[in-house]
C-alpha cells in the first residue's frame, strides 16, 4: 500500500523521474518573537491576551510553512509552532490527565510530567484547527506529527490503569480517533512518536498493538509513518515489520550510520524514512556530505521506497541553521534524483531500481 | 513487637522556587551542573531549600530526618561528580529512567572529600534523628567509568575506601542508608559477590549509626542476596512496591537481619497511598516473613525526586502518619 501512497506527494512540477520523498520530522525553532509573546501571554500585568497570542501562533505558522515551501520540500508543517512539548500539548487536552508541578530530567531541565488520575477520553479535538491552518496556508502536503500513545503513557504518571499497557491502549484508541479526524479534515501523512519506544525497546509488542488501533479503520490512502530516535535499532528490529506503517524514520545520521546494518538482515520490508542531517550540531552539512548520507540509504531500500528527513525535530537549532540544513537536504535529493536518473548511481546487486 | 520507624532514601525533589532560581544562577547545560565549589548566591538557594525540606520532614512527622539531597544534580553519581580527580563526560541514562547524570571519570586517586559531610552539618536537627544517605559502593562503581584503578575489583575497592572516608568525616547521625539499586539492575556475577559485600561492609565499618542497605527496582537475585546477608549491617532493604515475590522468597529463604527496611510507598507515581494503606502493607509483609523485625523502616521504595514537589510533600505526610497510625494500633 506504501507505494500508491507515497506517489500522491509527487509534486506536478518534480524535475526527476525519480522522486524521493523529502520531509521533517515535526518540530522547527519558534521565531524569537513568538517566545517573547508567549511569555507576555503568561504575564498577569501585560495587556498582551490569549486572543493575541492566537494571532501570534496563526503568523508563525505562516511564516514556518512559507519558510518550508521556500526550501523546496515536498511535504511541509507547522513546525509545532503551537505545541509547547510533545507530551504535555496533548495531556492538557485528554480527559483523565491532570498536572502537579515539573520534574527533574537531568540538572536544570524540568518536564511538566503529567498524571493519569481518570479513564483517558477524547475531550476536545487536538490538532484538527493546527491542521486546517496549516493545510490552507501551504501549496505542497502538510505531515501531521503526532506523539504516540506508548510514549504519552510512558512520560506520564499512571494513577489509574492496571499498568502501562492498558493504559497506552486506551490512548490508542483516542489517537485512532483523532487520526480518524484529521483524515476528514483532509490530512494525508500523518507520523507516530515513539521515542520512549527506544528506551524500553522490549515494549514492541506493545507498541505493535497500539499501531494496530491506531490504524484501524484508516484508508490505505492516508500514509502512516512511525519516528522512533535515540535507541538500539537492534532491539527493535525485525519486529517493528510487523507494524502496519508505511514508513519507519529513523535517526541515523547522529550516529554516523553504525547501526545502518541492522536493517539489512532480514530484508527490509517497509519504506525508509532516513534522517540525513544531524539535529544535535550546529556545524550544517554540506550537499555533498548529505547525498553521501543519502546514498546510505540505498543499502537499505530502493530509491521509491526511500524518504528524505532530519534525524529528529529540529526545534534546538539556531532557525538559520535548522533553515540551511533543510535546503541543502532538499538540493541533494534532487541532485541524487538527476544522477539516478542519468544511471550514474550504482545501487549494487541486491537494490535495483526497477 | 516490631518498632516502625518512618523515613525515606533522601534524594528529594527542589522546591519549584529553588528549580527556578538555580535555573537562572546556574544554566541549563551539563557544563552549568553542580562543581562542588559553587558561589555563595547559589549556596543561598541550597540552604533554603534544605531548610525547607528538613522542616517538611519534621512536619511530617518522620523519625528520621534527610539532608534531601538538592545539591545532587548527577543522582547518585554526585559524590564522584564533585570529586577533584574525576572528569564529568557526557550525558548518561539513569537506570531506566528518563534521567540523565553526567558519566564520572575517575581519573586519580580517591581520596576523601567531604562535601556529604559538610551537607549534613548544616542539617539542623538533633544527631538521634538524623539519616545520612550515601550511594552503596557498588552502585557507585556501576555508575562511574574508572580511567585510574584499571582493575575492576580495585576499583570497587577504592570507591568502598573513599565512601569510608567520607562517612568518618560525617557528623553524629543516627542512620545511614546506601543506596544499592545496581545489585537489582546490574547484579554482580558470581566472582563479584562476594566483593561487593565486602565493599559494603568497609563502609558500614566506618560509622556507629545503624546502616541501612536500601535496594529497589526489584529484587536482588538470590545469590547476591545471599552474600548480602554476610555483610556486617543492621538492615537491608527491600522494594515492596515493584515486586513482592522475590523479595519475599529471599527473606523467608536466606533470612534478614533484625531490622528492616519496607519499600511501601512509590517513589515514582503521584497516586498518594494513605496511611491505612501503609499500615495494611507493613502487616501483609509481616504475615508472610517469618521474622519477627525489631525496627522496620517505612519508606517509599526509591529516591523521591522524580515527583512533583505537592505529591512529595504528601508522600512524606502519609508516612509519617502512618508510623504513628501503627503505633495507636498496636
Amino acid at each position: 500500500m506504501s507505494e500508491h501512497n507515497r506517489e500522491q506527494f509527487r509534486p506536478d512540477d518534480h524535475p526527476n523521474d525519480h522522486f524521493l520523498l523529502t520531509s521533517i520530522v515535526g518540530s522547527y525553532p519558534k521565531p524569537k518573537w513568538l517566545n517573547r509573546v508567549s511569555d507576555l501571554a503568561d504575564d498577569p500585568d501585560s495587556k498582551f491576551t490569549e486572543e493575541h497570542l492566537h494571532e501570534a501562533h496563526d503568523d508563525a505558522c505562516r511564516v514556518i510553512v512559507d519558510e518550508h515551501e521556500r526550501t523546496g520540500l515536498d511535504t511541509v508543517s507547522d513546525g509545532e509552532m503551537r505545541r509547547n512539548e510533545m507530551v504535555e500539548f496533548f495531556a492538557d487536552r485528554i480527559d483523565g490527565y491532570e498536572f502537579n508541578g515539573p520534574v527533574k530530567v537531568w540538572g536544570h531541565n524540568y518536564f511538566d510530567k503529567p498524571s493519569v488520575v481518570d479513564d483517558v477520553a477524547y475531550g476536545e479535538s487536538w490538532l484538527v484547527d493546527e491542521f486546517e491552518f496549516t493545510n490552507a496556508a501551504a501549496s505542497k502536503p502538510v505531515k501531521v506529527p503526532i506523539t504516540g500513545p506508548y510514549t504519552l503513557a510512558s512520560w506520564s504518571f499512571n494513577e489509574a490503569y492496571d499498568d502501562d499497557a492498558d493504559l497506552s491502549y486506551a490512548l490508542a484508541d483516542l489517537v485512532n480517533e483523532e487520526v480518524e479526524a484529521l483524515v476528514e479534515a483532509g490530512a494525508r501523512y500523518i507520523q507516530i512518536d515513539e521515542p520512549a519506544l527506544a528506551t524500553t525497546p522490549d515494549d514492541h509488542a506493545i507498541v505493535g498493538e497500539c499501531l494496530d488501533r491506531i490504524v484501524a479503520g484508516i484508508p490505505d490512502e492516508v500514509r502512516i509513518g512511525l519516528h522512533v530516535c535515540y535507541g538500539d535499532y537492534s532491539r527493535i528490529y525485525p519486529e517493528l515489520l510487523e507494524y502496519p506503517i508505511d514508513e519507519f524514520d529513523v535517526e541515523l545520521c547522529n550516529g554516523d550510520y553504525e547501526q545502518i546494518d541492522v536493517f539489512t538482515d532480514p530484508e527490509f520490508t517497509t519504506d525508509l524514512a532516513l534522517g540525513v542531517v544531524d539535529v544535535h550540531t550546529t556545524d550544517v552539512e554540506s550537499v555533498e556530505e548529505i547525498k553521501a548520507n543519502i546514498r546510505e540509504g540505498f543499502k537499505i531500500v530502493p530509491p521509491e521506497r526511500l524518504t528524505v528527513s532530519p534525524d529528529c525535530g529540529v526545534k534546538l537549532l539556531p532557525r538559520e541553521v535548522a533553515r540551511q540544513k533543510i535546503e541543502n537536504m532538499v538540493t541533494a535529493t534532487r541532485e541524487i534524483e538527476a544522477e539516478l536518473d542519468a544511471g550514474e548511481i550504482d545501487l549494487g546487486p541486491e537494490v535495483s531500481a526497477d | 513487637m516490631t518498632e516502625l520507624v518512618a523515613t525515606t532514601p533522601g534524594l528529594y525533589p527542589l522546591p519549584d522556587w529553588a528549580k527556578g532560581e538555580l535555573s537562572d544562577l546556574k544554566g541549563h547545560q551539563k557544563g552549568d551542573l553542580i562543581t562542588g565549589d559553587e558561589g555563595p548566591e547559589i549556596v543561598d538557594v541550597y540552604d533554603r531549600a534544605r531548610a525547607e525540606v528538613v522542616d517538611a520532614q519534621v512536619g511530617a512527622g518522620l523519625d528520621r530526618v534527610v539532608e534531601g539531597q538538592p545539591r545532587w544534580d548527577d543522582v547518585l553519581a554526585h559524590p564522584l561528580t564533585i570529586h577533584e580527580n574525576v572528569e564529568t563526560g557526557g550525558i548518561v541514562r539513569y537506570y531506566d529512567n528518563n534521567n540523565f547524570y553526567r558519566d564520572p571519570q575517575v581519573q586519580g586517586e580517591l581520596t576523601p572529600s567531604g562535601d556529604v559531610a559538610a551537607e549534613l552539618a548544616a542539617v539542623d536537627v538533633d544527631a538521634d534523628a538524623l539519616q545520612a544517605v550515601l550511594p552503596g559502593p557498588y552502585s557507585l562503581a556501576d555508575l562511574a567509568t574508572d580511567d585510574h584503578y584499571g582493575d575492576e575489583a580495585d576499583f570497587l575497592d577504592a570507591v568502598a575506601d573513599f565512601l569510608a572516608g567520607e562517612v568518618e568525616a560525617f557528623p553524629g547521625h543516627e542512620t545511614l542508608f546506601l543506596l544499592e539499586p545496581s545489585l537489582v539492575e546490574s547484579p554482580p556475577g558470581d566472582d563479584t559477590n562476594e566483593r561487593a559485600s565486602d565493599a559494603i561492609d568497609r563502609v558500614a565499618a566506618a560509622t556507629d549509626a545503624d546502616v541501612v542497605v536500601h535496594t529497589y527496582w526489584g529484587a536482588v537475585p538470590e545469590k547476591t542476596y545471599a552474600y548480602l546477608m554476610d555483610a556486617d549491617v543492621e538492615a537491608i532493604g527491600f522494594d515492596f512496591v515493584t515486586e513482592t515475590e522475590d523479595a519475599l522468597y529471599n527473606i523467608n529463604e536466606y533470612g534478614t537481619k533484625d531490622q528492616v527496611a519496607l519499600g511501601l510507598v512509590d517513589g515514582q507515581n503521584t497516586l498518594v497511598e494513605s496511611p491505612e494503606t501503609i499500615r495494611d502493607r507493613v502487616e501483609w509483609v509481616d504475615e508472610r516473613t517469618h521474622t519477627d523485625f525489631e525496627r522496620a523502616y517505612v519508606t517509599s521504595n526509591t529516591e523521591l525526586y522524580y515527583l512533583p514537589v505537592n505529591k512529595f510533600e504528601e508522600k512524606l505526610q502519609a508516612l509519617g502518619d502512618a508510623a504513628a497510625l501503627a503505633e495507636v494500633d498496636a
